[in-house]
């Protein structure tokens, strides 16, 4: 039994956009494989909702003409995981959001919902960020995007504005041409578990697979956001694919990332951890790449 | 036969259906909802609650505080009650608190028609507290200057018991002795069995009827007459399928408040279904012990003189109390027998929330210590850890004077036999031996002691009713509770045994109803197969006689030349079937000139107990910069008498081995040490090991037939859990060098330690 007030379903992403300019005090529910969770805790006891969960344009994967993949916000995981143009283009960002939760999350979840918590542990969030993706936002001035690392203002807090829903996730052919990526969930258990910590690392090399022309890598749970680390980037592009240049990229993290202390884990743990994971998926990268190492 | 066979649950099919109905599927739709107010303090008192604005939310029936209950103190411990006050569990609980004893206590509750009513009258109350010190840590609470948690217990200490064998003093005196020592942590965890705690209670003709989810249902009976001041048998305690209860539910819980709430209200049905963030903290946990060991050895792996001293956090009440750390402290002489022994186990009052029974009842914590510590011995001595546990471990013959148990059997050494060849030892334990790089592996073992059923500590007895039908089935009832763990099955297989009828033809009564079932205890102690057989042979044995005494006049043959099998009556002297039991018993219920209904009845007493002993075998890789253990093999290998299902045996090894690797690995309740808040009450938080977590659970069985039952049968319920946690430890230590002393060995903790070790350089 939930504590609810109202709960307003959307026939449409302009009926969603008139639903959330009429009740803006209304949370948007999707999957609700967090909202419920909240409401159930009683943080958002007594909460009026707004149901996208029935707008079927939102869900799928489409290649657009320019070459963008468009992930629309209501896909759910498993879906995702399961799609054969992620497969073929971006196929980290499948596995990563294959390690969410347990299969029945990944069924309910969705990738819009995911994001749109703006919480720095979402399984999601360091991939997409690691590929620039471009948030679509839908509202009653029509349609706005804006790359991932704006839409991320704070803990918990993204860039939706009055009347806006998220309707779509997108990666630019640029991004993920000829890019190859792994991502690392670093969490207590194997399954149904939170990341401690996420590493994406993807990789462009050269045509002889000799030499990184760009890498790219993004934390989850290394500071209140998802964070790009671009002193490690910096210091891997246009150089020599070796052992001992996954060493360094790896170690140039610390230049970039603030993990904290809680008491899921301590600073100094995900310090490591961080710096040990960014050379294990650099590595695994430049394998997938066909790296000559 | 039916004993010894794999037979399909009897619950199998309504359970894995959804049929089989537990206690919220019964209750009725018109139940008010009870919500529970918990402390927001660790340690104080409530000086007020304003309860006037949960009063004004529509639906809220009614809200009671600590300052409306009745102050009768209570125990709440499922333990059979003694008649002797001098061993009767400490009473010191009200049904709501004033004094509040940890975060989480109970202060107050609020009855509503509804669940979002009662949780938004619980958001309502506002409770004004005096706040005192307060004390997490066993050790700080023994000291003198530490807040004082109950009156009546002063300096915290709950229970002490001491084992003073020859002189411990004199004997570390002797030369060339070697010293090992260690300081052996285990955590506080909670039983996570998948139906939280549920109870219903409603009045009629003037008596409160209570359904709950409870491995006790006569216990619980007991203690809601105690807590409400009410004669015993104005209380009706009704005991559905439950959903796993590991110890959790051998205790009552929110039975005598969810009965004194019905009083309260006229009657009405009232329902309190504890969400799982409460489980956790205001149900019962596992005691955290701190375990100091030091041994004194000879170079030629002797035990000169040995010292162990226990440190149990209790937690705000007593439960079950100090029976746990004893119970592990005992098995220390026994185990690794030796002439000068020192032990001493303290049980004390913290602020934490109150321990009670779970799984193993002291001994997962006690073979932690000691098993952890026989590999730092063996490691001491440079002695291989199995070739070294042959050596000291307690020897075939061996009798405890305390319990009268006998180690009849070489179980010791055929357990360690089988668990060696099932995971490959000698070959790996030589493969891994000098092993370096990033990522290495280890093999390791542990063994456990553990005994059956609670004599005589405590009373052991078990009683039985079977009916017999028209068509010659049976209904068998015993107050002991089927909890998952599939004792209905067990009692059908030796029911059919004891009568002479098949398997099919045995209904076992799932459902105790204390007003109709025969008195019992409940499930707890690992006692169920091993006591329950007593009464099941005895009564179905009863049965037997009637049957063929029935037989005779029907047949006119002799009884002695009688018997029952497989349902039907056979003359013995040349084996022709004279008649079908269903012939027999509908003949006998509708006989013109004899109608009788063909029934028995018994209890036994049982002044025995036994022994139940085995392994575990573990095999792991460690991956160093990642601070991470994986699992790669384990076998559990236990000798736990003759099997009455090998499949159901099999299952409950499964369940066992999987707590244990939560245990050793993952599984922590952590506290905030600012406030006492419990900061991951929840099963995200709290590490749960999972399928995922998992390898493929062996289990193994050496089958020595035990003397003193009459299945030959004994303790397999808790024994599971007690040894792979140290057997992961210690594979950990071969594979890595690194002894880790705390359990569990969670990621955390392997790069604090590896640091140290050298083993990673930041």
């Amino acid at each position: 039994m939930y504590d609810m007030k109202a709960l307003y379903e959307a026939k449409s992403v302009q009926d969603a956009v008139a639903l959330r300019l009429a009740y803006p005090q209304a949370q948007i529910i999707a999957g609700g494989s967090d909202v419920l969770v909240q409401m159930r805790e009683g943080k958002r006891a007594g909460v009026e909702l707004i149901s996208i969960f029935g707008l079927d344009e939102l869900r799928g994967v489409t290649l657009e003409e320019d070459g963008t993949l468009r992930i629309g916000s209501l896909t759910s995981f498993s879906h995702i995981t399961k799609d054969p143009l992620i497969q073929k283009y971006i196929n980290v960002l499948g596995q990563a959001v294959d390690q969410v939760g347990g299969p029945q999350i990944r069924n309910i979840g969705t990738i819009g919902g995911n994001t749109c918590n703006g919480v720095t542990s979402a399984d999601s969030a360091s991939t997409l960020h690691a590929y620039e993706a471009i948030v679509e936002l839908t509202g009653p001035d029509g349609v706005r995007r804006e790359p991932i690392e704006e839409f991320y203002i704070k803990a918990g807090t993204v860039d939706i504005r009055p009347g806006e829903i998220q309707t779509a996730i997108l990666i630019p052919r640029e991004s993920y041409e000829n890019t190859y990526g792994h991502y690392i969930k670093y969490a207590m258990r194997s399954a149904m578990d939170i990341a401690t910590l996420g590493t994406s690392v993807n990789l462009r090399l050269s045509a002889d697979k000799r030499y990184v022309e760009r890498a790219r890598i993004a934390f989850g749970v290394a500071g209140p956001v998802p964070l790009r680390a671009r002193t490690a980037e910096a210091a891997a592009n246009g150089q020599l694919l070796t052992e001992e240049l996954a060493e360094r990229f790896a170690q140039a993290v610390r230049e970039d990332i603030q993990p904290r202390d809680s008491w899921r884990a301590a600073k100094d743990f995900r310090m490591h951890i961080a710096v040990e994971s960014a050379k294990r998926a650099f590595l695994e990268a430049a394998k997938l790449a066909g790296g000559v190492l | 036969m039916s004993v010894g066979e794999k037979k399909i649950r009897v619950d199998a099919y309504d359970k894995v259906t959804g049929r089989a109905k537990y206690t919220d599927d019964l209750c009725d739709k018109s139940a008010l909802i009870a919500k529970v107010k918990h402390a927001e303090i660790a340690h104080g008192w409530v000086k007020s609650v304003d309860t006037s604005g949960a009063e004004a939310i529509p639906g809220v029936v009614k809200v009671l505080t600590c300052f409306d209950v009745p102050d009768l103190p209570f125990p709440t411990a499922g333990h059979p009650w003694s008649t002797d006050p001098g061993h009767q569990d400490v009473a010191d609980r009200l049904l709501l608190n004033r004094h509040v004893r940890y975060y989480g206590d109970d202060v107050a509750v609020v009855v509503a028609e509804d669940e979002v009513a009662a949780m938004q009258g619980v958001r309502a109350l506002k409770v004004e507290y005096e706040e005192l010190p307060f004390v997490l840590d066993v050790q700080e609470a023994m000291k003198p200057d530490a807040p004082q948690i109950h009156e009546e217990f002063p300096g915290n200490i709950l229970g002490h018991t001491e084992i003073r064998n020859g002189n411990y003093q004199e004997a570390i005196r002797e030369e060339g002795l070697i010293k090992v020592e260690g300081w052996y942590d285990t955590p506080t965890v909670q039983h996570c069995h998948i139906e939280n705690h549920v109870c219903t209670a409603h009045m009629e003709a003037g008596r409160v009827i209570v359904t709950s989810s409870t491995q006790i249902p006569h216990i619980v009976r007991r203690i809601c007459g105690q807590a409400l001041g009410i004669p015993w048998g104005k209380v009706r305690l009704i005991k559905p399928y439950i959903g796993g209860g590991f110890g959790n539910k051998q205790d009552a819980l929110y039975e005598p408040l969810c009965a004194w709430l019905t009083t309260q209200l006229g009657g009405r049905l009232v329902k309190i279904d504890c969400a799982r963030e409460e489980t956790f903290v205001s149900n019962r946990v596992r005691h955290a012990i701190r375990t100091h060991i030091i041994s004194w050895v000879r170079p030629d792996g002797t035990f000169a003189a040995r010292k162990i001293e226990a440190f149990s956090n209790q937690g705000a009440y007593a439960s079950h109390g100090h029976g746990v750390n004893a119970k592990g402290v005992n098995a220390f002489p026994q185990l690794y027998p030796c002439p000068n022994i020192e032990g001493d186990a303290w049980t004390v009052y913290t602020n934490m929330p109150t321990a009670g029974a779970m799984r193993g009842y002291g001994i997962p914590q006690a073979m932690w210590a000691g098993e952890s510590h026989l590999d730092d011995v063996a490691k001491a001595l440079g002695r291989d850890p199995v070739e070294y546990r042959r050596q000291v471990v307690m020897p075939v013959g061996f009798k405890d004077g305390f319990s009268k148990n006998e180690n009849y059997f070489d179980t010791f050494n055929q357990v360690m036999d089988k668990g060696m060849a099932a995971i490959g030892y000698t070959e790996k334990r030589k493969a891994y031996a000098h092993q370096t790089g990033p990522v290495r592996r280890g093999v390791g073992m542990a063994l456990f002691w553990y005994n059956t059923a609670v004599w005589p500590i405590s009373l052991e007895s078990s009683s039985c009713r079977m009916v017999l039908n028209q068509d010659g089935s049976i209904q068998v009832q015993t107050g002991e509770t089927e909890i998952g763990q599939g004792c209905d099955t067990a009692y059908a297989q030796m029911a059919a045994d004891a009568v002479g009828i098949p398997f099919e033809d045995v209904h076992v009564v799932s459902t105790q109803d204390t007003d109709v079932t025969p008195f019992g205890l409940g499930a707890y102690a690992s006692r169920q197969t091993y006591i329950g057989g007593f009464s099941i042979r005895q009564t179905g044995q009863l049965l037997k006689e009637r049957i063929l005494a029935y037989a005779h006049e029907l047949t006119r043959m002799p009884v002695s030349n009688l018997d029952l099998v497989e349902g039907k009556i056979v003359r013995t002297s040349d084996g022709q079937e004279l008649m079908t039991l269903g012939e027999l018993a509908t003949e006998a219920l509708y006989s013109l000139s004899h109608s009788q209904h063909l029934t028995a009845e018994s209890t036994a007493q049982i002044k025995s107990n036994a022994y139940s002993f085995g392994c575990t075998f573990a095999e792991v890789e460690v991956d160093i910069p990642m601070c991470k253990v994986k699992l790669l093999n384990i076998v559990n290998v236990h000798d736990c008498g003759r099997l009455i299902n090998p499949a159901l045996a099999e299952a409950q090894v499964h369940g066992g081995m999987s707590m244990g690797i939560g245990f050793g690995l993952s599984e922590e309740l952590k506290f905030d040490p600012k406030t006492g808040r419990p900061l991951n009450n929840n099963l995200l938080d709290y590490k749960l090991s999972t399928f995922m977590d998992h390898p493929h659970l062996q289990a193994e069985f050496v089958e020595n037939p035990e003397p003193t039952s009459p299945y030959g049968t004994k303790a397999l319920g808790e024994p599971p859990a007690c040894s792979p946690a140290p057997a992961i430890r210690n594979a950990i230590l071969q594979a890595t060098g690194v002894a880790f002393d705390r359990a569990p060995i969670t990621p955390h903790v392997l790069y604090a330690k590896f640091k140290e070790a050298g083993l990673i350089q930041d």
